[in-house]
């Protein structure tokens, strides 16, 4: 096995330096009736090629951007990586290397992650921000129970138009430890119902937990959703599924936020299936000490030169154990390195550009898909890149007709909303270009609708 | 040979102390459809402070910080219960190919058969490697796995009809994440004691009616088997609750024993340790969960099923739900994959072999120098500690010279139970020749101890930058650049 460097000579070697005379002596520590007794029954062992030629079989099998045009969202975006950044990224030193512990030899990670938690702060306009979470899903249940932890109270009030998906995670981690989840409803514009928030708040809420963009796209008012809950003593969570946002919108800390919780996917990670993405983690100085997750820090070295280190590790599992803020341990660096590599390049001008094109490529379908009969758009306020059409005719017939002329045109609501079992969430990017879109509303208004 | 060395460094400075107003690293398309914009009121000035550099300065800025790191390509990273092993290369390029890279988790199931087919077949590879009925690969990380196992285990029980099993029984020699993870399930953790391996009678003593459940590590991280796990298995059953075991430690195991068999009910993975995953910097891993029959009804979900030549994701009523927004670290999934059909079971049986024989190795050439507070037969990793060295040297002294001879560190301070432990964990990809190199510098260490302990206090001194003053740092925390 090329993975393995010993010759048969070293192995006797070593078990003469050892002193036993056979490796199944090394074992006797395990009682024999714990012992497997026959070989694991695994697929015969593949070489190089091989391998890649049967991953390839199953890559195959995939629908991918080569093979559909593609308007799938929902907290997952196709968007430009910059060639640089997975060659950056695939410098071994930073892949290869454990978390931090040791400083003298990861400033490398250390300085970068530094860097992240910068621009963290600067995009969501927030005080500090933290090494990364698994995920945005993760980090906004994560958030919920540093509310939980600021306020001493029990209840979380969470918006319907947040993702669905990041709805269930909250749920998850909240599942045993007796919090109460109660759900606010969207209004008719699309965004969460203020005067149902108004309504549910109490002396029990410990957080508000919005999206921003929400699920459907829609711009949530941020600065209204803050004034009601820091009324009432609870806090205001956002929760950004879609980075790229940020880069036009007004950040969640100049509207009032006290905690973001965000997905860093958007950033120069590709979709994936899936994984491994990138949560982000931002609150206010005065609450660091009950945030999650590692946090980075400056100090000097006994010459005096500058230097980073792991740092406030008193709120961490292998110091608090069960008193820690979050069980948290190894997170996202290397998709943190790559969001840090991305916003690098992007920079000031090119995240808002990339901003500027979503919102106005997402305008122009809405545009198209409006004039089409039998298609209708239920949400009038402002959106970023993404958008929900009803339609008359049965959705399922919609998306196959699409699919056969392969183009996914977007996810289905119905199982989340059943209110919104006619419609579908549609999403465009800086990516598609203007006759993708066109070829998308050309293929509903010729019959796929 | 002394593999550390000097050379030219480069400085670097912080990515905004670069930026120049006007440069650009990036390039769009021209907007091909009308410019439309959102109403100025939801719309931010601009994003202040952040950076603006040309492509070059970015690329200098990373590839200049890159060489302050230490990789496993570097060299030998014997950091205890982290199994850096090896991460072969041909897995980068496998979880990188068109088809898997570039699949959105929302496509529709049966225009993902190929990567449904893979998350199936990862699945039932890690349960007959670990004895359990079935995994669930959703989970990001151990500490993520842990909580869904420890999820999984109260569901089971509240399932039962067991409300008032509160607590949760953790030997002294756990990794931190054990009792964050129980009180995150809800549990109130009671620690016990063990004499290197945990006993029955220990465990017996603790587990009354109210327990739900004991966590162990196996092997532990004294790198010990638990030679009493099957009876300790069998009484926690018998007393109505259930056995949770970390597993960062199965590089120990492969082909050898499987936790499954032993009456453990749950168990997490590391796919970064055993699996050979690229450890990142931290993250990302991944950390599937496994479990016996009975629970498998309660796993975090939706998982791959197959039905016929099919595959699809399937949820149930009973699930302890969903863990991430979609389905788990899909591209460490990937890597894994690839290792596990690269090795194959005996080559998987092999690397554990080499894993222990190295262990051994290290420990038998460094046995007498270093303490050794424990004599039972080890397996894939030592612990040593620092009470034997002569002036006033510690642990933290050995660990930052280690450096300047070229090595990363061991494990330092940790397991608790033992006072200044260093804990190495060679994992079987490093040769003799490394080993006996590593083992020399070590033997080199402890004798400068006696000889010139300044040059342990003052390490490392070839390294970029110095000791850090980790105290300054927490006691006035900049946690981001300011202007």
């Amino acid at each position: 096995m090329r993975y393995i460097p010993h010759t048969t000579g070293d192995v006797v070697q070593m078990l003469e330096r050892i002193g036993v005379g056979s490796l199944e002596e090394l074992f006797t520590g395990i009682p024999a009736s714990a012992r497997l007794k026959r070989p694991l029954d695994l697929p015969p062992a593949v070489a190089e090629g091989e391998l890649l030629r049967e991953l390839k079989a199953l890559a195959a099998r995939n629908a991918t951007p080569s093979s559909h045009l593609s308007f799938l969202g929902g907290g997952a975006y196709q968007h430009f990586i910059p060639a640089a950044v997975d060659l950056l990224i695939s410098r071994s030193e930073f892949y290869t290397a454990y978390t931090p512990y040791q400083p003298e030899i990861s400033q490398g990670t250390l300085q970068a992650i530094f860097e992240f938690q910068t621009l963290v702060c600067q995009l969501t306009g927030m005080e500090v921000a933290n090494a990364s979470m698994y995920d945005g899903a993760s980090a906004c249940a994560e958030a919920a129970l540093m509310s939980v932890r600021l306020t001493r109270r029990r209840k979380l009030l969470v918006s319907r138009a947040l993702n669905p998906r990041w709805r269930a995670v909250i749920a998850t981690y909240c599942r045993y430890l007796d919090l109460e989840l109660v759900e606010v409803g969207f209004s008719a514009d699309g965004r969460t119902d203020l005067d149902e928030l108004r309504g549910k708040l109490d002396s029990q809420a410990a957080a508000v937990i919005v999206g921003y963009p929400n699920y459907f796209g829609i711009v949530e008012d941020l600065c209204a959703l803050a004034g009601l809950a820091q009324g009432a003593g609870a806090k205001l969570v956002a929760g950004v599924a879609e980075g790229v946002a940020l880069g036009l919108l007004k950040s969640p800390g100049e509207l009032g936020a006290d905690i973001v919780a965000g997905e860093g996917q958007s950033f120069g990670l590709p979709v994936a299936f899936g994984g491994p993405y990138v949560g982000f983690f931002a609150a206010r100085m005065k609450d660091v000490r009950a945030m999650p997750g590692r946090l980075v820090g400056e100090t000097v070295d006994r010459d005096g030169k500058r230097g980073f280190v792991l740092t406030l590790s008193t709120r961490e599992q292998h110091i608090r154990r069960e008193k820690a803020t979050s069980n948290i341990c190894s997170n996202q660096g290397l998709c943190a390195l790559t969001a840090t590599v991305f916003l690098s390049l992007l920079g000031k001008e090119g995240l808002r550009e990339m901003a500027v094109q979503n919102v106005a490529k997402a305008a122009y379908a809405r545009e198209l898909l409006a004039k089409i009969p039998g298609l209708s758009l239920p949400f009038a306020a402002p959106a970023f890149n993404e958008f929900v059409v009803r339609s008359q005719k049965p959705l399922g017939e919609v998306l196959a007709g699409l699919e056969a002329q392969g183009i996914l045109g977007g996810i289905p609501l119905g199982a989340d909303y059943p209110e919104l079992a006619d419609a579908f969430l549609v999403c465009v990017t800086e990516q598609h270009r203007r006759a993708d879109i066109e070829v998308l509303a050309t293929s509903l208004a010729g019959g796929a609708s | 040979m002394i593999v550390g060395t000097s050379g030219l460094v480069l400085n670097e400075k912080l990515l905004f102390e670069h930026s120049d107003p006007g440069r650009k690293g990036y390039s769009l398309p021209q907007l091909d459809v009308p410019a439309v914009q959102l109403p100025g009121e939801l719309c931010r000035a601009e994003i202040k402070g952040f950076p603006e550099l040309s492509e070059v300065d970015v690329v200098r800025h990373f590839t200049r910080l890159s060489t302050w790191n230490y990789g496993v390509d570097s060299g030998f990273y014997p950091l205890g219960s982290c199994t850096m092993k090896y991460n072969p290369k041909v897995n980068e390029v496998a979880c990188r190919l068109p088809g898997l890279v570039d699949v959105h988790p929302a496509t529709p199931g049966h225009l993902a058969q190929g990567t449904l087919a893979l998350l199936f077949q990862l699945q039932e590879m890690l349960a007959e490697i670990s004895g359990f009925a079935a995994v669930s690969v959703q989970p990001a990380a151990g500490a993520h796995g842990e909580l869904a196992g420890m999820l999984v285990i109260r569901a089971w029980h509240e399932a039962q009809g067991n409300t008032r099993r509160t607590k949760v029984l953790i030997p002294d020699t756990a990794h931190g994440t054990n009792p964050a993870t129980a009180a995150l399930a809800g549990y109130e953790v009671v620690p016990i004691a063990s004499e290197g391996v945990l006993t029955l009678a220990e465990v017996e003593a603790h587990m009354t009616s109210d327990v739900a459940a004991l966590m162990v590590t196996n092997p532990n991280t004294l790198g010990l088997f638990e030679t009493n796990i099957e009876a300790i298995c069998a009484l926690v059953h018998e007393r109505g609750g259930l056995v949770y075991c970390d597993g960062a430690n199965l590089n120990a195991l492969l082909g050898i024993a499987r936790p499954g068999d032993l009456g453990i009910d749950v168990m997490h993975f590391n796919l970064h340790k055993t699996f050979a995953t690229p450890h990142g910097g931290g993250g990302p891993g991944s950390g599937p969960v496994g479990v016996s029959a009975a629970l498998v009804p309660f796993l975090p979900g939706p998982m791959a099923v197959r039905d016929g030549d099919a595959y699809r994701f399937a949820g149930t009523a009973e699930s302890v739900g969903r863990l991430l927004a979609f389905h788990g670290n899909f591209g460490v999934m990937v890597r894994a994959f690839a290792y596990i059909r690269s090795m194959g079971a005996a080559g998987l049986r092999h690397a554990t072999e080499m894993a222990v024989l190295n262990a051994n190795y290290v420990r038998a050439r460094l046995e007498g120098a270093y303490h050794l507070p424990y004599a039972d037969r080890s397996l894939h990793e030592v612990v040593f500690s620092d009470r034997d060295l002569a002036n006033d040297c510690h642990t933290l002294d050995v660990a930052k010279r280690l450096i300047d001879y070229g090595y990363h560190p061991p494990t330092v301070y940790f397991p608790l139970v033992v006072k200044g432990a260093i804990m190495i964990e060679p994992t079987e990809t490093e040769s003799q020749e490394t080993l006996d190199e590593f083992c020399d510098a070590m033997l080199a260490i402890a004798s400068e101890a006696e000889s010139a302990p300044e040059l342990l206090k003052n390490a490392p001194v070839r390294t970029r930058t110095r000791r850090l003053d980790e105290t300054a740092a927490a006691r006035q925390p900049r946690l981001r650049w300011e202007e």
